[in-house]
């Protein structure tokens, strides 16, 4: 009893039955197996960006210099890639098309989640199976008939092509969410709205919409972060150098056949990788919240 | 949340009753906030999806619409054996990583359920390489795999464990295990995080009273953790197994189907034989391949989670 008392500190109380392993376990079956994670976890970001900073010399003598560190580090590779290269270009046409898709995708998905999850017209149900279903839908069956249809419409090689057919995957996602947050706000606050003759449109504009305001956040981080990402389409959809988005880019353009500028491929890496690792770091509360959230229903 | 502006508002004549009317019946209502929604979807997504079964069956080409030729596509991949190694290929990769996957991410899931100092901290970090865009991440494991200059093959011969350089995406066996270890990589987080909500949702004082009535730590987590958190697990391993089953960018980016095919995943040779080899009709019906498997493993969490409704003691 006496060591069960000693190892119980004031801190865990609250996390029920902790407190009856020893120091010892919980160092074998706990800390050590976390460590082991996150290391392995973490260690590819590690390399990525020790090598966006190694001269190319340190970089392939590991006899000389210990690989895991850098001697002298240096920015030649971020200068090679920011002047250089198209890759300022690419990370604009990103930020453009991700912006663009996102909201897009956001105005649908809020008209479509309130009309579905509250106006519950004939068939909602219905259909919110359906929006389900689209999600499930994957890029990988629809890029080869997609890229006939932006053919055929002449979106070919225009950021445009990219702008419509993101929506496909941002819709469902983003109205799934919604219609999860839009079911947390009570019905009440919107027959009190009714009975003083509001309409409609203003109680999604005036109640629910103020209300919803995480969870939009929390959608839109989504949707662009998905957009962001979205690699298939880009590839098909997109010929020109000029046009095209950092993952594509960074693949196409920087690997030449006969040398690969590791550092530089490097560096682009790790800067395309920034922007969403910021935006999920600002708000990593709502992401995972609402990430769990989406999946327990 | 008072609105006086409504209560001055003069008696609506017929005419603009009848319109008012029209406009808050919740059906036409439903329809015109569905619209910009359903109009995208149905362009974008559900004419696509018939396209492609269309496709399947012409011999279009990248430049020439195709005419419709039966079944000649599919016989042709019938009796094409790179088509059936991608086949199985697909399922090797979707079946092992998603194992793996699962198994590493409810340890995780479980370590991260424990008191923790940082506990936030580490939650956060978990799920980087989830959030990381995949080709980039991809390209970060290719120079990890590098033939020549590879960090693992470093460190293992430092330690003395191997004395040649691992030829990580050369050799068949080591490049379908390499593609498989960045995917389970990327995917723990999902994995971990999901699983871990659903741990937490699970009331301590069933472990109290398990553990009062003598339960093991094996038996608590069997017969407390695993039954609670099934639900959760279906959903979650349903996700993982559809996005591992389409995975592109990853082969893409590592191996791009290679060496001789080995790594070569449905999506990825739907690409190579549609758009880089302007094959559209062939590409397209190696894509509807795809769809019986996707809808098996869709099907196969519907039922469990019918299961899942009558073991809460809902209606059937």
């Amino acid at each position: 009893m006496t060591a069960i008392a000693k190892t119980k500190r004031p801190e865990l109380d609250e996390g029920g039955m902790g407190y009856l392993q020893s120091l010892p376990r919980r160092v074998v079956t706990v800390y050590l197996p976390l460590l082991v994670f996150v290391i392995v976890l973490l260690f590819p970001f590690y390399w990525m960006t020790i090598t966006a900073v190694k001269p190319n010399l340190e970089m392939t003598d590991y006899a000389n210099f210990n690989p895991f560190w850098v001697v002298h580090p240096t920015l030649e590779h971020i200068r090679y890639l920011l002047f250089d290269t198209s890759y300022p270009g690419w990370l604009l046409n990103t930020v453009i098309i991700s912006t663009a898709a996102t909201f897009l995708s956001l105005l649908a998905a809020v008209f479509a989640a309130y009309a579905i999850e509250r106006l519950r017209f004939s068939g909602a149900r219905q259909v919110g199976l359906a929006v389900f279903l689209a999600y499930l839908v994957p890029p990988s069956i629809l890029f080869i008939p997609l890229s006939v249809m932006v053919f055929n419409l002449g979106l070919y090689d225009t950021p445009f092509a990219l702008i419509l057919t993101y929506p496909t995957f941002l819709i469902p996602f983003c109205t799934w969410l919604l219609m999860g947050y839009f079911r947390s706000i009570p019905f009440e606050l919107e027959e009190c709205a009714l009975i003083d003759g509001a309409s409609r449109w203003q109680i999604l504009t005036k109640i629910v919409l103020p209300l919803s305001v995480p969870g939009l956040i929390s959608a839109g981080i989504f949707a662009f972060t998905l957009s962001w990402n979205e690699f298939i389409y880009a590839l098909t959809f997109i010929q020109s150098s000029e046009n095209k988005t950092v993952p594509v880019g960074v693949l196409t353009e920087l690997v030449r056949s006969d040398v690969y500028e590791w550092g530089a491929l490097m560096a682009g890496a790790l800067i395309g990788s920034l922007p969403v690792v910021v935006l999920y770091s600002f708000f990593v509360e709502h992401y995972v919240s609402s990430m769990t959230g989406a999946v327990k229903e | 949340m008072a609105v006086p502006s409504a209560a001055v508002q003069p008696r609506p004549s017929i005419l603009s009753r009848s319109l008012s009317s029209l406009a808050e019946s919740r059906n036409a209502l439903g329809f015109g906030f569905m619209l910009p929604a359903a109009a995208l979807l149905l362009v974008f997504l559900t004419y696509p999806l018939g396209l492609g079964v269309w496709l399947g069956f012409t011999d279009a080409r990248i430049g020439r619409p195709g005419i419709f030729i039966g079944l000649e596509n599919y016989e042709y991949l019938w009796s094409d054996a790179v088509f059936w190694l991608s086949v199985f290929n697909t399922l090797l990769y979707t079946i092992s990583a998603s194992i793996l996957k699962f198994a590493l991410g409810l340890w995780l899931a479980l370590i991260l359920n424990q008191n923790l100092p940082f506990k936030s901290f580490f939650r956060a970090i978990v799920l980087l390489p989830w959030v990381v865009p995949t080709v980039l991440s991809a390209i970060a494991f290719w120079w990890i795999y590098d033939a020549q200059f590879s960090i693992l093959s470093w460190a293992l011969q430092q330690m003395g464990l191997i004395d040649h350089r691992i030829n990580f995406l050369g050799d068949p066996t080591n490049a379908r295990a390499s593609v498989i270890a960045a995917n389970v990589w990327r995917g723990i987080p999902f994995v971990a995080i999901t699983l871990l909500a659903g741990l937490q949702t699970i009331p301590q004082s069933l472990y109290e009273a398990a553990t009062l009535d003598g339960a093991s730590r094996w038996q608590l987590f069997r017969y407390v953790t695993l039954p609670l958190l099934t639900p959760i697990i279906a959903i979650t391993m349903t996700f993982s197994v559809l996005f591992t089953f389409t995975d592109f960018q990853l082969i893409y980016v590592l191996t791009r189907g290679g060496p001789v095919n080995a790594t070569h995943l449905m999506a990825t040779l739907s690409f190579q034989r549609g758009i880089s080899g302007g094959q559209l009709g062939e590409g397209a019906a190696i894509a509807v391949a795809m769809i019986p498997f996707l809808l098996a493993a869709i099907l196969f969490s519907y039922f469990g989670l019918q299961r899942r409704k009558w073991q809460q003691g809902g209606g059937d």
